[in-house]
């Protein structure tokens, strides 16, 4: 047992996956014999992450993100390694272990569909066993950090899906988990409800001391959240760290975006030319050499504005994908 | 950060209130869909209709008994089926089926609660506005059929326990049977199997007197005749108290085999959920 809310040691998880080719013949026959793949979904991962800790899981699509998560929860068995979560192993799903974490996932809908909200939420209180003050303390609490407001008097079938987003995560907190797994809560939102979950979650965060596991494709959401990420692909961890040093580490490179005077010539000389609008170019050039390029351009051509930037951090995300296949 | 504690209630008193919660939505959620309901009892008392009409005429045809049964005792035995019927209903291997394969168990999984009181608790609320809406249907048929009736309190009291033994044996093992889906993905066969013996053993089809001989001999040994032939006969037939007390207690028999039989398969099966798409 650790003191880490959350401890993984060499997780593995395997599925067996039945195969067969496309066609008529392929089906007759694996109705005799069966093909089946193993597939490596988590590969041997290992980390720790602190009480109040909040933290990034980044990966593609099939990377083991949303797999890790589930055995972390208890819905999943592991395959082989260890995982504890506040002293428990979840897969043993104890009662106790459960009233102490949640899972959100955005694409999906655990509310009555065609009941008010409000009615779920009293279901909620019944299953979570949470005295009724506490109930209704959380639950105002929650409404009114996510501006839910009369929406939870709404059949659910009738909210938008960022309204049901909302309102699940109500759902989802009433019994105040100590440990948050969020797989992807702000997919398919617009813009503004994007920002809203995302100063919720921190704003849960800091008056709970929760510890958050989120998992995003919206670079965003990591950035406004997390200092630290864990970087998986291929169901193998391959960065885990804070997110500052993800950027020095895999992306030995800044960009410099100038904008000229008299128009834009050749900037080659100075570094690789990777956009061009007009008067303004974007140079990327090697870390080391940035102060050099930049004195350089200052020096050399009619500046009337230069930016040096860090690379955004979907790129350094796609970068640390792109050497892993390349491996 | 801190723990929320617990409500103060034992854990018994802590289960009612979920299945008092779980009943009254359940029962919300019934009303919602009135239109459905009534179409869904429609469908629900055509099948036993057609039994009454059926034998009432060959009852009638037949100088007036058929195996020893009147028309009035068809009739009688015919409406209280559909109210055991009614009573009856539980969460189907098809319903598994979908919440293992669609991944909708995922959300069953992470409450500290077993899925199974869910189950118990959503059907036994959904009951509450069938009966109500069942009992015009029951005037209806006594005006038309004229069923005979000779009915002692104990029988009702015991009529009252029995239809839920015959919901709680019909939910633990057409849950275990549901499970098997971790294993087969698809579980419709083996369901329909199981229809087909309970339509036969269990005096859904036609009270088990009519069955030969060796038909209601394996019925004495299977469960389904607790889910709808003892029920009936306590309103029906005219059994003992001892028969009527031996009833329920072999209800209860088979409910704790069921029980059983739905932990082991749910230890082993639970292991291998997968969670696809949720």
């Amino acid at each position: 047992m650790t003191d880490a809310a959350v401890h993984v040691a060499d997780l593995r998880k395997t599925f067996d996956v039945p195969e067969r080719e496309a066609g008529l013949k392929s089906a007759t026959k694996s109705l005799v014999r069966r093909k089946t793949k193993e597939v490596r979904a988590v590969d041997g991962i290992s980390f720790d992450i602190a009480a109040g800790e909040i933290v990034g899981f980044l990966g593609p699509n099939g990377a083991g993100k949303t797999t890790t998560l589930k055995m972390l929860s208890g819905l999943l068995y592991v395959s082989g390694g260890e995982a504890e979560v506040l002293g428990h192993v979840p897969s043993k799903r104890e009662r106790d272990f459960l009233r102490r974490i949640s899972l959100v996932m955005g694409n999906r809908n655990q509310l009555q569909w065609d009941l008010p909200a409000l009615d779920s939420f009293e279901l909620n209180r019944s299953i979570y066993r949470i005295p009724r003050a506490d109930f209704l303390r959380n639950r105002d609490e929650l409404v009114e950090l996510l501006e839910v407001g009369d929406l939870v008097r709404k059949p659910v079938r009738q909210l938008s899906l960022g309204e049901r987003m909302k309102v699940e995560i109500v759902g989802s907190l009433l019994h105040q988990p100590q440990v948050l797994f969020l797989d992807e809560p702000t997919i398919g939102l617009d813009v503004t409800m994007q920002k809203r979950i995302r100063v919720f979650v921190a704003e849960y965060r800091q008056r709970h001391g929760a510890t958050v596991m989120l998992t995003s494709h919206y670079m965003a959401d990591v950035e406004a959240l997390c200092e630290r990420v864990i970087v998986i692909h291929h169901g193998r961890i391959l960065f885990d760290g804070d997110l500052a040093a993800l950027s020095d580490t895999v992306a030995a490179w800044k960009t410099i975006a100038v904008a000229l005077e008299n128009g834009a010539g050749d900037l080659s000389s100075y570094g690789e030319v990777i956009h061009r609008d007009g008067d303004l170019v974007t140079l990327r050039v090697p870390k080391a050499e940035t102060a050099r390029v930049t004195a350089r351009l200052l020096a050399e051509q009619e500046v009337l504005d230069l930016n040096v930037e860090d690379p955004p951090i979907e790129d350094v995300i796609e970068l640390v994908f792109a050497q892993e296949n390349r491996e | 950060m801190r723990t929320l504690p617990l409500a103060q209630e034992g854990r018994l008193r802590s289960l009612a209130d979920f299945y008092l919660t779980t009943i009254r939505t359940a029962i919300q959620q019934q009303f919602q869909y009135r239109a459905a309901t009534y179409m869904y009892l429609i469908g629900m008392v055509a099948e036993p209709v057609i039994y009454l009409v059926v034998w009432s005429t060959i009852a009638d045809q037949s100088g007036g008994t058929v195996g020893g049964l009147t028309a009035g005792e068809f009739a009688a035995y015919y409406i209280v089926w559909t109210l055991v019927r009614t009573m009856n209903i539980v969460f189907t291997p098809y319903g598994w089926e979908e919440r293992i394969r669609e991944g909708e168990l995922s959300g069953q999984l992470l409450r500290p609660l077993h899925p199974i009181h869910y189950d118990l608790a959503w059907f036994a609320g959904g009951k509450v506005p069938w009966v109500l809406f069942y009992l015009p249907i029951a005037v209806v048929l006594t005006l038309v059929f004229n069923p005979t009736f000779n009915v002692r309190p104990l029988e009702i009291a015991v009529f009252a326990v029995a239809v839920w033994g015959a919901y709680l044996i019909r939910t633990f093992y057409q849950s275990a049977l549901g499970l098997v889906t971790f294993w087969t993905t698809r579980v419709g066969a083996l369901f329909q199997l199981y229809i087909t013996l309970e339509l036969l053993l269990s005096g859904r089809l036609v009270p088990l007197t009519l069955m030969p001989y060796w038909v209601q001999t394996a019925a004495w040994f299977l469960p389904f005749r607790w889910t709808f032939y003892f029920p009936i006969q306590t309103l029906v037939d005219d059994l003992s108290n001892k028969q009527l007390l031996g009833g329920l207690a072999m209800q209860a028999l088979w409910t704790l085999i069921g029980i059983g039989l739905f932990s082991l398969v749910w230890r082993y099966a639970i292991r291998r959920y997968t969670a696809v798409g949720n």
